[in-house]
């Protein structure tokens, strides 16, 4: 039988406890367990991104990370980026400037975005381009996602 | 009258896509469903003397392991149905659904296991061992046709799976006493499909009337529904099919799979739903690829650049079966002659098996390959003759008061190939000036004082959009006043649902939220085609304007029955049917309905049928001819082979504009991909068959620190096709993107006369290049 473990961790405020497979990576546990399947595996190898995730306000590739890994940590998904039914800034400005097509990528553009503006809230266009080199988007040529990037951390800096 | 259409409305389809709320294949379960992980070959080329899956079978949690006989009669001998049949076929070997004998590709499924979780599916495929006895393998599709290339398939007599052709005009007439007549050789590779979602397929059974559901993350549910009816021997009413939110299509999910037939025979054998969704491992090895072309073309042409005929042969690669026909190759030659007015071809491709995936269609077809080859024939005559590239292309362009133009050869369909409008002389002045093209020489001089190599490309093309055959449309009228449409085609990203929305609001007079969209479920509209060959955007918007024309009509007809008054004095708006000057004497389209479909106790209005809905189909009268020219500027390091790409400069006509925002989403998606394949996207084979690209590590997708600043500029020549004057823009922006590219980098590097021709290039294959320019006596800046 596969070796389990025990975990308790918090995804989007709320608390999520069972038994894991060890070998179970954080997105199917996310997915699978926590049924919030907003998260989405492109590679399962680590390049294309789409399985970003924020643990502990990090983003992070949630199929190369162990859902064991994530044990007593703060978890934000897509799902929980959201606040009061208000769309984040960066999720807002994808709509606004078309920054998704089939919206596979999305979740973990927006959350490598997302995190990566509350790092640096005063971007230029190379940084934004820098910051998604690691997320990989077929459909829309990145240009609609790095005007979306823009235009949300302007309204998060506040305008200046 | 025009509220949406021609504006960027913001699509409907984002905020839950933005959200974590879409619905992908993945993300569906079913009750009591089993997981599949399939076994596939290890070798390009192989018998198989046996399968032992008995281990895998004993292990927990395993609920059946499958091989092709233990699909039972009459699935164990049959191998799956030809979508495409053609009379061109010399040889047409179609895969088995699971491999009975012998397989022709490494990735090929020859087991199936079934297990409680994907987990234990993959552990026990890993314990499913097959007896192989390797056989040469056909990787090289060059050498194919040669005396004594390997046999794909061990039973074929030779390789070669049919000879095309076009042709047209006095070939021998245009090649004789011609003033140049010059030749280019170069070998085109396009990877694979690489959408960001993999494939899958559920597949359940419903208890109740027996039937199956299916859902598959396709781009063509209704040719899902009509392969897998006909394979199983099921009637179509009994074969539900259901694309839900599909990641991405590229032309790989417009075919149909072995997983799409094993996923619900299996269903039926284990009356339990049963799902598979592909890894990205699997999506390298078992999805349809576009695979490689090998062309070698000769031109003749005058003094000034004016091309008198072109003529040559193309070997094309079609991988180890012929399940998406031959239109990948018919795509590779039909549109050769592009936006040139070219008196005479004669081109054939020898279409031939190899012992790699499945050749099929990716964003363009063989349209990008065709468009290539035509401008690398423009390349070679400015090379020569020392002609500026844009002014030959402009030389031999198809003037804009020639159309409806016709090349002298005709489509798949039999019809003469007819391009109906455009002005391709006005989008490359477009394309120009975008490009600051005329100052790019005072550009290259101040680069070269500093020891840079920058360089410009000039690409020109059309496309064939809308293909037929047809596509339909219901609108509807609810009671709520709300508007619901169903249509068939499958959206995988294109904004279908905010477009169509957008069509019927302004037609009915509502609000854009007022309208739904829903699609790609063959039990909600009974037929349709697919999403492909940028022609949803014709076949169905002319469907659904119709459909709600005709919706508009009756609702007014009713109206005026109603209130005694004139049709011609009524008037649509703000969901309501009224006089017009007297707004209040009116009915709303709610109401409407409502009277149209009564209870009991109602009657339905003397002269009318019931319910406020139409239903429209669109047969196609020809392809929109889409077009439009891009120039790409980079800068290439002679010491690193290092190119960066500056900027990227398009003019683009694809007809009237339903949504700007999101035909420049096309483009700017379609340019990108065209770099890619320029400049990164190859599968590497070993000489045994064995793929050595099956990551992201090791095959490159074209990410945003590379990509350039992409500038685009619109021109709008109506098609008189379709009422609304559209044209396709799915892939326009791909079919010109390599020649742009890869003339840049020539253009750069001309003072050494490095040709590039073979794409993808990397910066490996500049250096060489530059080595042997340099070898070869070159002289830089000589």
């Amino acid at each position: 039988m596969a070796d389990t473990r025990r975990i308790n961790l918090t995804v989007n405020g709320e608390s999520h406890e069972g038994e894991v497979e060890t070998r179970m990576h954080l997105a199917d546990f996310l997915r699978q367990s926590a049924g919030l399947t907003g998260t989405h595996l492109g590679c399962e190898h680590g390049v294309c991104g789409a399985c970003t995730v924020l643990v502990d306000g990090e983003a992070v590739r949630a199929c190369l990370m162990l859902a064991v890994q994530a044990n007593e940590t703060s978890v934000t998904t897509i799902e929980g980026l959201a606040e009061d039914g208000e769309l984040h800034p960066v999720q807002r400005a994808f709509q606004e400037q078309h920054g998704l097509q089939c919206g596979f990528c999305t979740p973990g553009m927006v959350m490598s975005l997302a995190a990566y503006i509350d790092e640096n809230p005063s971007p230029d266009e190379r940084d934004i381009r820098e910051a998604i080199s690691g997320n990989i988007c077929r459909c829309t040529g990145y240009q609609g996602i790095v005007a979306a990037g823009l235009q949300a951390a302007v309204e998060i800096r506040g305008g200046g | 009258m025009d509220t949406y259409v021609g504006s960027s409305v913001l699509r409907s389809e984002d905020p839950r896509l933005l959200t974590g709320n879409g619905r992908y294949i993945d993300d569906i379960v079913l009750p009591n469903m089993v997981h599949a992980a399939f076994v596939r070959s290890e070798h390009a080329h192989a018998r198989i003397n046996g399968v032992d899956a008995d281990t895998a079978r004993s292990m927990p949690g395993v609920v059946a392991v499958m091989t092709l006989d233990d699909l039972g009669e009459p699935y164990n001998t049959k191998r799956t149905e030809q979508p495409y049949p053609s009379p061109a076929f010399k040889q047409d070997i179609t895969i088995y659904p699971l491999a009975r004998d012998e397989v022709c590709f490494v990735g090929e499924p020859i087991a199936v296991v079934f297990a409680d979780s994907r987990y234990t599916a993959e552990d026990a495929a890993a314990m499913v061992r097959v007896d192989y006895e390797p056989l040469p393998a056909m990787v090289d599709v060059a050498a194919a046709l040669d005396d004594d290339a390997p046999l794909a398939h061990a039973d074929s007599p030779d390789n070669l799976i049919a000879t095309l052709s076009i042709g047209f005009g006095d070939v021998d007439g245009a090649f004789a006493n011609a003033p140049h007549v010059l030749s280019e050789s170069f070998r085109q590779h396009r990877g694979g499909c690489h959408a960001m979602e993999c494939r899958g397929v559920i597949a359940s059974v419903d208890p109740a009337h027996g039937g199956l559901t299916m859902y598959s993350s396709t781009q063509s549910p209704y040719l899902v529904r009509s392969v897998v009816a006909r394979y199983l021997g099921e009637d179509e009413h009994n074969l539900r099919v259901i694309a839900p939110d599909v990641g991405g299509g590229f032309g790989p999910k417009a075919g149909v799979y072995p997983e799409e037939i094993v996923l619900p025979l299996a269903a039926r054998m284990l009356s339990r739903p049963v799902k598979w969704v592909e890894d990205r491992r699997e999506h390298f090895l078992a999805t349809n690829q576009q695979g490689d072309q090998v062309w070698s073309l000769e031109v003749a042409a005058d003094d000034d650049g004016t091309i008198r005929g072109v003529r040559g042969r193309v070997i094309g690669d079609a991988g180890a079966y012929t399940n998406y026909g031959l239109l990948l190759p018919m795509t590779s030659v039909i549109p050769l002659p592009g936006p040139y007015a070219i008196p005479a071809i004669d081109v054939k491709v020898d279409v031939a098996f190899t012992n790699t995936p499945t050749k099929c269609p990716v964003r363009g077809a063989g349209r990008p390959t065709a468009a290539y080859a035509m401008e690398r024939m423009i390349e070679v005559i400015a090379r020569n003759l020392d002609l500026d590239p844009a002014d030959v292309r402009a030389r031999n362009f198809v003037r804009a008061d020639q159309f409806p133009y016709q090349p002298g050869h005709t489509m798949v369909t039999g019809a003469s190939v007819t391009y109906d409008s455009g002005d391709f002389h006005g989008c490359l002045d477009m394309a120009k000036g975008v490009a600051d093209y005329a100052n790019f020489s005072l550009r290259q001089e101040a680069a070269r004082a500093e020891g840079r190599y920058v360089g410009i490309g000039v690409s020109s093309y059309i496309e064939d959009t809308g293909m037929g055959p047809y596509e339909g449309a219901t609108v509807r009228v609810e009671p709520s006043g709300a508007i619901q449409i169903l249509a068939g085609t499958a959206s995988q990203g294109q904004g279908h649902a905010t477009v169509f929305s957008q069509i019927v609001a302004d037609q009915l007079g509502v609000a854009f939220e007022d309208v739904t969209y829903q699609s790609a479920d063959t039990a909600l509209f009974p037929l349709g085609v697919g999403t492909l060959a940028s022609r949803t955007v014709v076949a169905v918007s002319t469907a659904v304007h119709e459909a709600a024309a005709q919706v508009r009509d009756k609702a007014i007809a009713l109206t005026a029955q109603v209130l005694e008054a004139a049709e011609a004095d009524l008037e649509v708006a703000g969901g309501r049917v009224f006089v017009k000057g007297s707004p209040d004497r009116g009915m709303t389209l709610g109401n409407l309905a409502t009277q149209l479909a009564p209870f009991n106790t109602g009657a339905v209005p003397m002269g009318f049928t019931p319910g406020l809905e139409a239903t429209s189909y669109n047969v196609t009268r020809g392809p929109a001819t889409a077009s439009g020219s891009h120039i790409c500027e980079v800068e290439v390091d002679i010491e690193t082979g290092e190119i960066t790409l500056i900027k990227y400069s398009v003019a683009h006509d694809c007809g009237r504009m339903l949504n700007p925002q999101l035909v420049e989403g096309q483009v700017l998606g379609g340019v990108v991909h065209g770099i890619g394949n320029a400049l990164f996207e190859r599968m590497h084979y070993d000489e045994s068959g064995q793929p050595l690209s099956v990551n992201y590590g090791e095959y490159f997708l074209p990410l945003a620190a590379e990509m350039p600043p992409i500038e685009i500029a619109h021109q709008e020549t109506l098609s008189p096709l379709n009422p609304m004057g559209v044209k396709g823009a799915g892939e326009g922006g791909t079919l010109p993107a390599a020649n742009a590219v890869i003339a840049a980098i020539e253009n750069a590097l001309k003072p050494f006369g490095v040709v590039v021709n073979d794409y993808p290039v990397d910066p490996e294959r500049i250096c060489e290049l530059l080595d042997e320019a340099l070898a070869g006596g070159a002289v830089p800046g000589g």
